[in-house]
């Protein structure tokens, strides 16, 4: 019987054999499948098991990963999260990850190549993976005072450094607290995520960089303006500003805000014009310059433009082929002329900083847990669509809005501010959005701020961008200014 | 002139007590990590720990010594690593359930169990001198055999656990006959076979080039065939359906040497696969989680999920593993029994789940050896047999978990949880090791 017990013998090792195969081919071959499926909740568990970097802002520590005893390990902890969920988005077991949660995941979570060498010494000092920390740009008072100035009125507000494109402040409003997804109580952060979506006044949306684009109203007009100051146009030149402009091609005419007279006579200077907003004279300007020459203007300022800071931003519309109608219209910043609060405080911005517009940046430095930093953001120049003597140019007819026009509430006692309102039609049966951008000093600016209140804010329609938007950027502007001079 | 001359050889003792080393500290290693991951290392513990491993190890070293000198050595210290292996992951699974709020004493258990195992194993070394003896019980083994597997159908003790009705209840404890059952029908097959060898060996009609027995003799085949049906519609278990059945195809073939009688196994029990897969609706499931598990819809009906889940795991060890206690495999349902292999394949990785499967091909490989130098029929019968239900049951487990064949409910030998397939497994290595003692035993060689 010795025969068949070696072949039974043999049989059996075929049967592991097999096994063997089966669990190589798990193991090795199939394994990369199988560790992406979606189904496969470990790695979700692998990343949450690891000790994830923190959101420092101002040397504190805003949003960290705190040590749990729950299968997850760490509870992501937001303690300012309404403060900053603009910036720093959600990371939710259910939800996934957004905002800077999500571009900057390869570094918090330490995946990152960057953090190779860290990994490395990590394994072998056999210490746990240890994820970056990432240092925001944003200055916690400013942002404070943005947002509190904003209060429950709907919009955004943007603070830039325009000498070096940090986002000093980034706010949009109603925001949403990140700490609510963030829980491992799967039920519970459903509830909480359906809660927050099917809020009317949609707080999940970053209406900064990504919500739905706003009319720019008369803050286009510092493009138009621009424009002008291409074509030859000085503070000083007088342009055509009648009471009422007749649309071409059109029974209906363009007036100026509450029907207004923008001057004495017909004829007024630039500036003039830019400091009482004058529709008439804007809309004419647009047709007179043409609109393939403001459309270059917008575009050198970044519209049109898809980006990074590193959110997406949404890119800012410009209509197509406009007729001479359509144009006037869109040199006063309505039809189809579209732009996010970023976008006009990048405009903002380039002309605070002599016509270089720096690329606006959320991220300051990432560091390694022991401190060494991995990736520090560089200022780069994002275009040059000014020079310097049309950004003076702007900057003096801007002062002129603060100081004579429609932009009085923005002004800070020994302080020169330039700005531009801006109210901008929505429809006949809603307020129109209040807007005032702007930037100080205006020698030596150390801020240039957009702001955005829809629907007027608490005014409603009677809100203009000089009554509701220009009183919240002075107040971001004076604490910009103070906190310049202490970090001086 | 005859002369009488004695042949120097190995017993191998000494070997088996440095292996049995290796084993001790395979076990006591495995539980210090386990220990230290979970943050609950005591060195105290560790230090009684080790003194209980060496002390068990060194008991049925000793009681091999003096018993049954020329036993295999390699058996009892590959499958003590199992073993120690086994109850490293039964406790970090358990520490896992403890950091999730649901705490859970399998470890414990198990630990207890492994001590009733080793003390039967020792004793049945001890009591059973010559397991020739056991051919007597031939028939009885038989009944016995049978009423084990009737046994979880009888109202009152019989019980259900995850629609498989192979438990019994017994004075608060919960046990699976089954597992006793097949070392009954190894010892009345081993017995049966070896009487009525020479009428079964003889030939039939040839059909197909294959010579196949007369009708009359393939009574026996049909009769165990029809039992595993039996007990797989009346007890809802795959598993052991398919491991006694083999278990006798195998046996019969070592008896008989007829490929025939292999042909005609595997032909009926193809035959009763696809009756189970098309009139149970349990069985079909099965067949469609085998060959459709990675369909989203498969996976989220909750037919493979389980399964899935039990092959994420091993992904996510991949070549090296994540390091005992460093894994999740308490994501897996019955991480601490059926699926114990998966929780293995994740944290030791494919290395590790090799040296595992190595381990079970060293101690069935042990007994076939055993088998061939054993003189008597009846041992090599048995030895054969006991071999190929630790490979076979192996097989069926681990191929069904990484979906070599459709997964079936059965516990790893040595390693998964579970009091009755750990002492039935411990006395089944008793039995290797009384034979292989009377296979080594050096005979008078006459010249």
């Amino acid at each position: 019987m010795n025969e068949p017990v070696r072949r039974l013998s043999v049989v059996t090792l075929v049967m592991f054999l097999a096994l063997m195969i089966a669990a190589s081919w798990t193991q090795v071959i199939q394994a990369g499948s199988l560790n992406s499926d979606s189904r496969n909740v470990r790695t979700l568990y692998r990343e949450f098991g690891n000790f994830r970097g923190p959101f420092v802002v101002d040397g504190e520590s805003v949003v960290f990963s705190k040590p749990i005893d729950d299968p997850y390990n760490f509870q992501r902890t937001y303690t300012d999260g309404k403060l900053y969920a603009s910036a720093t988005g959600y990371y939710s077991i259910v939800f996934g990850k957004t905002a800077l949660e999500q571009t900057e995941n390869s570094l918090l979570a330490g995946t990152s190549d960057a953090l190779f060498w860290n990994r490395l010494r990590d394994l072998f000092g056999g210490r746990e993976q240890q994820g970056a920390s990432i240092e925001l740009t944003l200055r916690e008072e400013l942002q404070r005072t943005a947002a509190e100035a904003l209060g429950n009125q709907k919009g955004a507000v943007v603070a830039i450094d325009p000498k070096t494109g940090a986002i000093l402040a980034m706010v949009t409003s109603p925001t949403f607290d990140p700490a609510v997804l963030a829980g491992h109580d799967t039920q519970e952060v459903n509830d909480a995520y359906a809660a927050l979506d099917a809020d009317p006044d949609g707080p999940l949306v970053n209406r900064a960089v990504a919500g739905d684009t706003y009319p720019p109203g008369s803050t286009f007009k510092l493009i138009v303006s621009a424009a002008a100051l291409d074509a030859g146009y000085t503070p000083d030149s007088t342009v055509y500003a009648p009471d009422s402009l007749p649309l071409p091609n059109s029974s209906k005419s363009i007036e100026n805000y509450g029907g207004e007279s923008c001057g004495k006579t017909e004829q007024i200077t630039l500036e003039q014009a830019l400091t009482v907003s004058c529709n008439t004279a804007f809309a004419d300007l647009g047709i007179t310059l043409g609109w393939d020459a403001v459309q270059r203007k917008a575009i050198e300022f970044g519209w049109t433009d898809t980006f990074r800071v590193p959110l997406v931003v949404t890119p800012s519309r410009l209509p197509l082929n406009p007729d001479d109608a359509q144009v006037a219209m869109s040199s006063i910043g309505q039809f189809d002329v579209r732009a996010t609060p970023m976008q006009m405080a990048m405009v903002t911005a380039a002309i605070a900083n002599r016509g270089v517009l720096m690329s606006p940046y959320l991220v300051d430095t990432a560091r390694a847990s022991d401190l060494s930093v991995i990736q520090r953001s560089i200022p780069t120049v994002y275009s040059s669509p000014l020079t310097s003597s049309e950004a003076s140019e702007l900057t003096q007819m801007m002062v002129s809005v603060v100081n004579n026009g429609t932009g009085t509430a923005a002004q800070i006692p020994g302080v020169t501010v330039a700005g531009k309102t801006g109210t901008a039609e929505t429809g006949l049966d809603t307020a129109p959005h209040a807007w005032f951008v702007g930037f100080a000093p205006a020698e030596n600016p150390v801020v240039a701020v957009a702001v955005i209140v829809e629907n007027g804010g608490s005014l409603g329609s009677e809100a203009t961008g000089g009554k509701v938007a220009a009183p919240i950027a002075k107040k971001v502007m004076m604490k910009a200014i103070e906190l310049a001079k202490e970090d001086s | 002139m005859a002369t009488v001359s004695t042949v120097r050889y190995q017993r191998g003792r000494g070997s088996e007590l440095m292996l049995l080393g290796l084993a001790a500290l395979v076990t006591v290693a495995a539980r210090g990590l386990v220990d230290y991951h979970a943050d609950v290392i005591v060195i105290s513990q560790m230090v009684w720990y080790t003194v209980v491993v060496v002390a068990v190890l060194l008991a049925i070293h000793i009681a091999l010594r003096r018993w049954a000198p020329d036993a295999d050595p390699v058996i009892v210290p590959a499958v003590s690593a199992l073993t120690g292996i086994g109850l490293a992951m039964i406790r970090r699974i358990d520490f896992a359930w403890a950091a999730r709020g649901k705490p859970t004493h399998f470890g414990e258990t198990q630990t207890m169990w492994v001590l009733v195992g080793v003390g039967l194993c020792i004793t049945v070394v001890l009591v059973l001198r010559d397991y020739r003896v056991l051919r007597r019980f031939t028939y009885t083994a038989g009944v016995l055999g049978l009423i084990g597997l009737i046994l979880p159908l009888m109202p009152v003790i019989g019980h259900a656990v995850n629609g498989a009705q192979i438990w019994i209840k017994l004075f608060g404890r919960s046990l699976q006959p089954g597992e006793f059952a097949k070392i009954a029908f190894v010892i009345f097959f081993a017995g049966y076979l070896q009487t009525n060898r020479d009428t079964l060996a003889v030939a039939g009609p040839k059909i197909l080039g294959i010579r196949f027995p007369r009708a009359r003799d393939m009574g026996p085949l049909l009769v165990v065939w029809a039992a595993a049906i039996v007990v797989q519609v009346a007890e809802r278990d795959l598993g052991t359906s398919l491991l006694l059945f083999g278990i006798f195809v195998g046996m019969l073939y070592v008896a008989t040497r007829r490929t025939s009688w292999v042909v005609l196994g595997v032909g009926l029990f193809l035959i009763g696969a696809a009756f189970a897969g098309t009139f149970f609706g349990h069985v079909r499931v099965r067949y469609v989680a085998w060959l459709h598990a990675l369909d989203p819809d498969v996976y989220s009906s909750g037919q493979s999920e389980q399964l899935v889940r039990g092959l994420f795991g091993m992904a996510s060890g991949g070549l090296f593993g994540t390091g005992l206690g460093q894994g999740r495999p308490d994501l897996v349902p019955y991480a601490y029994s059926d699926f114990i292999v998966p929780s293995l394949g994740e944290e030791l990785g494919l290395t590790g789940l090799l040296a595992i499967l190595l381990l079970y091909v060293i101690v069935v490989q042990r007994a076939m050896r055993t088998a061939i130098g054993v003189r008597d029929g009846f041992g090599k019968l048995l030895a054969a047999g006991l071999g190929f239900t630790i490979a076979l049951q192996t097989f069926i487990v681990v191929g069904g978990v990484m979906r070599v064949i459709p997964l079936t409910g059965l516990a790893t030998p040595f390693l998964a949880y579970g009091g009755s397939a750990m002492i039935a497994n411990w006395i089944i290595v008793a039995l290797l090791l009384r034979i292989s003692d009377q296979a080594r035993r050096p005979q008078e060689v006459t010249a």
